[in-house]
């Protein structure tokens, strides 16, 4: 076999990477190489280096170790009965990509996951040794993201959090049963005891033993998920059900949504729709409004019956809509809480109104000073100078927001 | 009437320093005139010198955060935006809450467009190897940045690149990393890099990562800019990806469903063994 060019299979493994929503490099620990002698700084916040026409930002490398994979996971590009092209990069490829695109400031750091080749050890094993030589050989300061294999063998995943700012396994699709039909090869069981080892791992790393001294760092930006949405017939109501959990039980920093999307050489059991893109930003809104904004999910899932987010408005003036008694609120006197819950209002917004309220007599105009966005709050607020009269009830209100009807054209 | 001349270089100290000796002296914003880097010209060269260095002046901390940041915006008025509110917060304290106020407003808005600067150069400067041998390796970039930015993010590169050298030039400011010693240097015309083969690699990686059936243009455009696309070596081949993405996806959905390959048969029948054997 001819030897395959490195850019040939930075384009397989990329491509088949891109099916992995997530490329966040926030939220680990602060590192620089000020000392001289390494590469490379983390700092709170990660970096977008680009966006590709699909919007979306391109932090890290994000690639496959390979493609060629023993599993036959339907929705996957990647899949043994697939006729994909395949690629493998040695070690050594994986350690120069990620170090001469830093120099250049391409990238945050680097995102590897993998195929399954051999067996779940061995596959976990090689990625193992690729972190390690970064960090030891290379002194790489930068962002590292690995995907673990769930049936890897705990030592393996142990070692992968001591190289790794972040660690993630997929749960891969909403509920046990389509795990079941779609993935037939992986056990939902074991990916959570997979995601539970991990997180016990990181309190034990870091609480401090009786000498006082605290134990190695593990994985210091935590953990995180992703669930394919519109693969399987899951409601919205599910799939956050389902979210609620996992950031309960597995204390993830993140659940991640990914709009199923066409493949090439796909499986007929699957058929090829348009990515349902609305739906998974109602997703990412909806979980949102789970974290920060103190909203349940049976608050959010209520207004329809079919258990699906409006596609139409956002989760939070669906919600708003359906409670109107609730509004309008006062923002020179509601609660925080309160005020979370207006639609259009943010947590900086609402900040700024509970610090500029000890000043002033909150008028329409200083809200828009502020920079408020007011045309989705207007009809659930008052303030000193107004109120939104019958508004707030009116018949017609959720015509203001929901988007006109599609215009009919001549077949 | 004061002039107080202030350096491209070293802008922030010198501003914070006049500020200081003015607001000591009680001299009022309308006195006080603001020349950056020269600009105004000999016309009004001929000014008293500053007043001397006063007891100690207090701000509030959030105001000298923002004033460090809004320095570097590329609006003539900034200093005396500054300035101004300087002299209002002597009396008015609490003005830094208001959120309302729009002079502060203004201020808070610049501050922004400043830190959205800084973090789009953290972004995309873009270096060039310039294979020059020896123990440190060393790269170059061209960059045009919105604001001033150039002297207060020059330090994040520092950090980020401690081992090699580097240079960051721009029209402004040219900031130079050599043997971990920064310095920053008079602008210059964009100097004529070296190509550098990794730049076809990074091509061949933004082609691959973007899904062509999720193509939401705006999206990138709000985020990265089309000012900065021509110093961006990955930018070339977004009209391509655009264009060729609907006939991509159609393919895809086109496709018969194939008979999976002989080795999937086996390796399924070797996968199931082991799992019995487990068992
Ligand atoms: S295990 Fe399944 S999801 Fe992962 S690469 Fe293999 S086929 Fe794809």
């Amino acid at each position: 076999m001819t030897r395959m060019a490195l850019s040939d299979k930075l384009a397989i493994l990329s491509d088949a990477a891109r099916y992995d929503a997530s490329c966040a490099s926030s939220g680990t620990a602060r590192r620089d190489s000020r000392d001289g002698k390494g590469l490379g700084s983390t700092e709170g916040s990660g970096i977008c280096h680009a966006y590709a026409p699909d919007g979306r930002c391109i932090s890290l490398l994000k690639i496959l170790m390979t493609n060629f994979c023993i599993y036959d996971c339907a929705y996957c590009i990647n899949r043994v009965s697939s006729h994909v092209r395949r690629a493998r990069f040695s070690a050594d490829e994986v350690v120069q990509l990620t170090i001469e695109f830093y120099r250049r400031n391409y990238i945050e750091g680097l995102f590897l996951s993998s195929g399954i080749i051999r067996s779940p050890d061995a596959t976990m094993s090689d990625m193992v040794q690729i972190a390690k030589r970064l960090r030891e050989g290379e002194n790489f300061r930068g962002y590292i993201h690995l995907k673990t294999i769930p049936d890897a063998a705990p030592e393996l995943i142990e070692q992968a959090g001591l190289y790794a700012d972040r660690l993630s396994i997929n749960v891969e699709l909403p509920t046990d049963n389509s795990v079941k039909a779609y993935a037939p090869e992986k056990n939902p069981v074991t990916i959570r005891k997979a995601m539970g080892d991990v997180k016990s791992r990181k309190e034990v790393a870091s609480e401090k033993s009786y000498t006082g001294k605290r134990g190695k760092r593990f994985a210091p930006a935590g953990q995180s998920t992703q669930m394919i949405v519109g693969a399987d017939r899951s409601t919205d109501a599910t799939i956050l059900g389902q979210s609620t959990r996992l950031y309960g039980a597995y204390q993830l920093r993140r659940v991640y949504y990914s709009a199923f999307s066409p493949i090439p050489d796909a499986t007929a059991q699957l058929p090829l729709i348009k990515p349902p893109l609305v739906r998974e930003h109602r997703l990412y809104q909806a979980d949102w409004l789970l974290r920060f904004y103190g909203f349940g999910v049976d608050e959010i899932t209520a207004a329809r019956p079919d258990g699906n987010l409006d596609l139409e408005l956002d989760p939070k003036l669906a919600w708003a809509l359906q409670n109107r008694a609730l509004f309008p609120v006062d923002v020179n006197r509601a609660s925080k809480d309160m005020l979370l819950r207006v639609p259009g209002f943010g947590t900086r917004t609402v900040d700024r109104i509970l610090s500029t309220r000890r000043h002033r007599n909150l008028r329409y105009g200083d809200l828009l000073q502020m920079g408020t966005p007011m045309k989705k709050a207007q009809p659930f607020i008052v303030a000193r100078d107004w109120t939104p009269g019958a508004l707030t009830d009116s018949a017609n209100l959720r015509t203001r927001f929901a988007p006109p009807p599609q215009q009919l054209s001549l077949l | 009437m004061y002039t107080v001349p202030l350096p491209r270089i070293g802008t922030d100290l010198a501003w914070r320093d006049a500020a200081k000796r003015l607001i000591g002296a009680a001299i009022p914003p309308e006195d006080v005139l603001w020349d950056f880097g020269g600009e105004m010209g000999e016309l009004f060269a001929t000014a008293a010198p500053l007043p001397p260095p006063s007891r100690r002046i207090k701000a509030p901390q959030s105001f000298i955060q923002m004033a460090d940041t809004v320095v570097w915006h590329k609006d003539p008025q900034r200093f005396a935006r500054l300035y101004a509110m300087l002299w209002r917060l002597r009396h008015e304290t609490g003005l830094m809450q208001d959120r309302a106020d729009q002079h502060l407003a203004k201020l808070r808005q610049m501050e922004k467009g400043v830190n959205r600067c800084k973090h789009k150069m953290k972004a995309f400067v873009r270096f060039r190897d310039l294979r020059q041998g020896g123990d440190r390796r060393s790269f170059a970039a061209w960059f045009e940045p919105t604001h001033h930015t150039v002297e207060p993010t020059a330090p994040f590169f520092a950090r980020r690149f401690a081992d090699m050298d580097w240079m960051i030039a721009t029209p402004d400011v040219t900031a130079q990393f050599v043997d971990g010693n920064l310095s920053f240097h008079p602008g210059q015309p964009k100097p004529d890099l070296p190509k550098d083969g990794a730049e076809a690699l990074w091509g061949a990686y933004f082609c691959n990562i973007f899904n062509p059936a999720r193509v939401k243009i705006k999206a990138m455009t709000s985020e990265m800019p089309k000012k900065y696309w021509k110093n961006l070596p990955e930018a070339q081949h977004i009209h391509d990806l655009i264009a060729g993405a609907e006939a991509k996806v159609q393919k895809m959905q086109d496709a018969a469903p194939t008979i999976p390959p002989e080795r999937a048969q086996r390796i399924r029948r070797q996968l199931r063994q082991q799992k019995g054997d487990d068992q």
